[in-house]
């Protein structure tokens, strides 16, 4: 950015701004408003929460740091990106846990308060001057601005209206009307229901800021935005999965608090009511799954949310409701693992516990949303799906889906997407209760209070009558039955779509939330002459077909995950290699030499990391 | 019939349902076992109540008194070990037409799902929960229980159980929101039947601990009060579990306690004065989640969609 003074603003196609500060201090708050006035233009918008490592932190440090990232642009925005265009950091030290995470390059802009440089604490004065001199040599572009002083002007406590003034100063920097800002401020203090006095505090604060902005910034940006086609919602991927299962008619969500998971629940139990739902919060996550598989055994539709440690103490559960052939949502917002891992952070670990993760042989759907978007209408697939082939239905998002933020069409509601009302109706007598469809494995379902469907669900081996059985014909007949409704479902799904061009050097597989990233890295390589591709598999259980046939027009083929697997640099025979995890089930499905690419920072991975490693990986062929 | 004496049964004019109704296969728990006469009872008194067998669900765990849904005509559901509670409450939590009775074992209660039942009695969700208590684990072989007694000599303790049993009853009465509480025993019949019975009328979760004998395993364990019914306390209360007069009278030691009386229940609990059958404790007033549970059950689907649309459009831009 240079510092010439010029009128006509510098066009940009995207930005990546994040907002820090201690937490209570309301970057998130800020970064929200901005936020969702950009969406409201009709940018794409992404937003990434930087959520402190503690509760109650102290000020003023590096576990405190709280805040949001935004990367908006003129056209669609799908992932997080690389390092931000400009940060304003309330202090230093909140500023330093964003340059340990890499959030920083050469050149990013830094917007700091410069109210530390005449603290009157000298041990804070240094801290402040001494990270000055770290900042520029680090390359920075170091702006110290008046942000406490200037809204002391306005305030006693500048903690608490710091941030929406420099939402107003970013307005300013930005060329944007304030007049969105405003309508914004108004609908967030009203939602929380502060009166008007905080709204014109606020307002005041948010017009300062812009009036400081337009005198003072000597450079000034603009994003071109056309005005959406279409209404949008903005959420993050739990606020949809919770919406999802409104729209799909879920009458109960059982659950037990675990993070990242619990705020899907939050929203809930705070509108489900509305639309005649229920939200129970059991004693752990073994009862919270039996609840609602007891619920919809009793013809109640049900979704259990939860997240790694959560579904390891579902297993035996999801097991029984394999067994019964009772219809069950279970969504698993995904965290790093093993153990109590990474609570907040994201992963892609759980895939195979999911596919395969239980005793016996358990088949059941495993679905993977890509995008916010899908958090809301895999709802009410997975709903449709598990009534259709009576089967539990897994759905695998992760953190990062789950507190990002992105703006999608306003979705056309439906009353077909609701469950069915339960159907009361005598039963035909001579049906079984598990008279399974040779082709298909479906059997009609009975449900108590049908008059004549009386049966006795049990997850002991069984025949079609659900009578206790262990000769081994019926064990295996049952066994097929229940798989055949797997391959039932496979036969109704097409092959993943391919990204980029139909053929060529490399073809990169992944699954879940790494989509914008991944594929955004294909655009950017492609743009260079590289011949990449990318496919994204949303059916993990059973898996979308064609695969094989996509595969072989590419000269190699390679997952991108978030999880483990031994990288090159360990000393270790190719058959002890440990893999990625959809590589492992997309080899044993196709017997093509799949690679894998995966890493576990904890973070999302930005598009420049896959960049990366596409060009090793066509490096290494070369 | 059974081996029960019909008299002491209220006949049932304009009879739709007859036993058969609630008959299904033929119980295979082993010859005198407790379990078969606590069948019986159940399958009488959903005769004597006229419970449509389609509107009636058993949910039980795993171990051999689970096996019971299996021996009735109405629905069931025969869970996992230790899950019975969390199962029925799921099913209650939505539907409050149904009649739930849960069957579960020592093990199965005491146990692995110890949690779920402290949290249940606290739920108070309609439902009788029947603990068929042989004191021992049946189904997987003769293992120490929580509620085998301190030297009984299992496969797991062969020298004998090192640790004291947890007491079910003062377990229960120690937990907030217990709403009903009772003690009966397999070798009566009549008192089996009125308790159950009892239970099933309460307004709430009704948690009867069955004395009940494994033939195989703890045949002899209440001997001492099956050789000597003065041995047994038998409470009685017009708010508790009666019994006929005639019944009555085979209880030489007997005491009027008012269930509303908990801090008497828990006295009566320790078994100072004997072995008490009979209600110790019953609470109409006590919260009960399934009709929180069930608010908004009847919400039209034009309702549903305009409600997701109204949160929908808080997050409108
Ligand atoms: C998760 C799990 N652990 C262990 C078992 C094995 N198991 C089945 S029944 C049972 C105990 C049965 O004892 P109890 O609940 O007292 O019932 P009873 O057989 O005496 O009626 C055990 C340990 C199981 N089925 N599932």
């Amino acid at each position: 950015m240079m510092d010439v003074p010029t009128t006509e603003p510098l066009e940009i196609r995207e930005h990546i701004v994040e907002f820090v500060s201690d937490s209570g201090e309301g970057a998130q708050t800020a970064g929200q408003l901005f936020a969702s006035v950009c969406a409201r233009s009709g940018a794409g918008v992404w937003t990434v929460e930087i959520i402190p490592a503690e509760i109650e932190p102290p000020v003023r440090s590096r576990a405190g740091a709280s805040g949001i990232r935004i990367r908006f642009g003129s056209e669609e925005v799908t992932n997080m990106g690389d390092e931000a265009d400009l940060v304003v950091a309330f202090n230093e030290q909140v500023l330093y846990s964003r340059i340990d995470q890499g959030a920083l390059r050469e050149g990013t802009v830094v917007v700091i308060d410069d109210v530390w440089a005449t603290h009157r604490d000298e041990s804070v004065k240094a801290a402040y001057n001494a990270a000055m001199e770290d900042f520029a040599e680090r390359g920075y572009d170091v702006r110290p601005m008046p942000l406490d002083k200037e809204t002391a002007k306005l305030t006693e406590n500048t903690r608490r209206g710091k941030n929406v003034w420099v939402v107003g100063m970013l307005a300013a920097w930005y060329s944007m009307d304030l007049a969105p800002f405003e309508d914004e401020v108004a609908r967030i203090f009203n939602r929380k229901r502060k009166g008007q006095a905080v709204i014109d505090a606020n307002h005041k604060m948010l017009r300062a800021g812009h009036a400081w902005g337009q005198k003072n910034l000597p450079v000034r940006l603009r994003v071109p935005v056309e005005a959406a086609p279409k209404p949008k919602v903005v959420m993050n991927g739990n606020t949809a999965v919770a919406m999802g299962c409104m729209a799909a008619g879920i009458e109960v969500c059982s659950m037990y608090p675990i993070t990242p998971a619990t705020s899907a629940s939050h929203y809930l139990a705070a509108a489900f009511d509305q639309a005649g739902g229920f939200v129970h919060q059991a004693e752990d996550e073994i009862a919270a799954v039996a609840f609602a598989i007891g619920a919809s055994y009793a013809g109640k539709t049900a979704v259990t949310i939860t997240s790694g440690p959560g579904m390891a103490l579902k297993t035996e559960l999801i097991g029984l409701a394999v067994m019964g052939e009772i219809p069950l949502v279970i969504v698993d917002v995904q965290r790093g693992g093993p153990s109590t891992g990474l609570p907040t952070k994201v992963e892609q670990g759980d895939l195979l516990h999911a596919v395969y993760g239980h005793p016996g042989d358990a088949p059941k759907v495993v679905l993977a949303p890509s995008t916010i978007e899908e958090c809301f209408h895999y709802m009410v697939t997975a709903r449709k799906l598990a009534e259709t082939f009576r089967t539990p239905v897994i759905v695998l998002t992760d953190a990062n889906l789950a507190t990002g933020q992105a703006p999608f069409d306003y979705p056309e509601l439906s009353e077909d997407w609701l469950s069915p009302p339960i159907d009361q109706s005598p039963w035909s007598g001579s049906t079984r209760p598990y008279e399974w469809d040779d082709k298909t494995g479906i059997s009609p379902r009975p449900i108590p209070g049908q008059e004549g469907g009386q049966f006795v669900l049990t997850g002991l081996a069984h025949n079609e009558k659900s009578h206790i059985a262990y000769e081994s014909a019926l064990n295996q007949h049952a066994m097929e039955m229940r798989s055949r409704k797997m391959a039932a479902l496979r036969a109704s799904l097409k092959p993943p779509p391919v990204v980029g061009g139909d053929d060529g050097d490399l073809l990169i597989v992944g699954w879940g939330s790494t989509r914008g990233a991944i594929e955004e890295a294909v655009h950017t390589m492609r743009a260079e002459g590289v011949k990449v591709s990318s496919a994204h598999l949303r059916f993990l259980a059973p898996m979308e077909p064609g695969l094989t046939e996509i595969f072989a027009r590419f000269g190699k083929v390679m997952t991108v995950e978030i999880n483990y697997s031994d990288g090159d640099a360990i000393d270790i025979d190719q058959e002890g290699r440990r893999r990625s995890q959809l590589a492992i089930m997309l080899r044993s499905a196709t017997l093509v030499d799949v690679e894998s690419w995966s890493r576990v920072p904890g973070q999302p991975l930005p598009p420049s990391m896959i960049i990366g490693a596409i060009r090793d990986a066509l490096s290494e062929d070369a | 019939m059974y081996g029960v004496k019909t008299d002491w049964f209220e006949p049932s004019p304009g009879c739709h349902y007859d036993l058969e109704d609630y008959e299904s296969l033929e119980a295979r728990w082993c010859p005198g076992c407790g379990d078969h006469a606590v069948l019986t009872a159940i399958q009488r008194i959903c005769r004597d109540e006229q419970l449509p067998p389609h509107e009636t669900v058993v949910v039980s765990g795993i171990g051999c008194s689970s096996r019971f849904p299996h021996y009735m005509k109405t629905y069931g559901f025969h869970g996992l070990h230790g899950r019975a509670l969390p199962l029925a409450e799921g099913v209650r939590s939505r539907r409050p037409d149904l009649n739930i009775f849960v069957a579960t074992g020592d093990g199965d209660c005491c146990s692995i799902g110890a949690g779920h039942w402290i949290h249940a009695i606290r739920y108070n969700m309609k439902m009788v929960v029947m603990l068929f208590d042989n004191n021992v684990y049946g189904l997987t072989k003769n293992q120490t229980s929580p509620t085998s007694s301190h030297g009984q000599r299992t496969n797991t303790h062969p020298r004998g159980a090192w640790l004291q049993p947890i007491d079910p009853i003062q377990t229960t009465l120690g937990i907030t929101n217990a709403s009903f509480v009772a003690q009966t025993i397999d070798w009566h019949p009549a008192h089996l039947t009125a308790t159950l019975r009892a239970a099933h009328k309460h307004d709430g979760l009704s948690f009867v601990r069955i004395l009940q004998r494994c033939p195989h395993y703890t045949d002899d364990i209440f001997d001492f009060a099956r050789n000597d019914a003065s041995k047994i306390l038998l409470m009685t209360h017009p708010d508790g579990v009666e019994v006929p007069a005639a019944v009555a009278k085979g209880f030489p030691n007997a005491t009027s306690h008012d269930p509303s009386n908990i801090d008497e229940a828990r006295r009566l609990a320790c078994g100072e004065d004997g072995l008490p059958i009979g209600l110790f404790y019953r609470n109409p007033d006590a919260q009960r989640y399934d009709l929180f549970s069930i608010e908004g059950l009847a919400t039209p689907r034009a309702e549903k969609i305009a409600a997701v649309r109204r949160v929908l459009d808080g997050y409108r831009v």
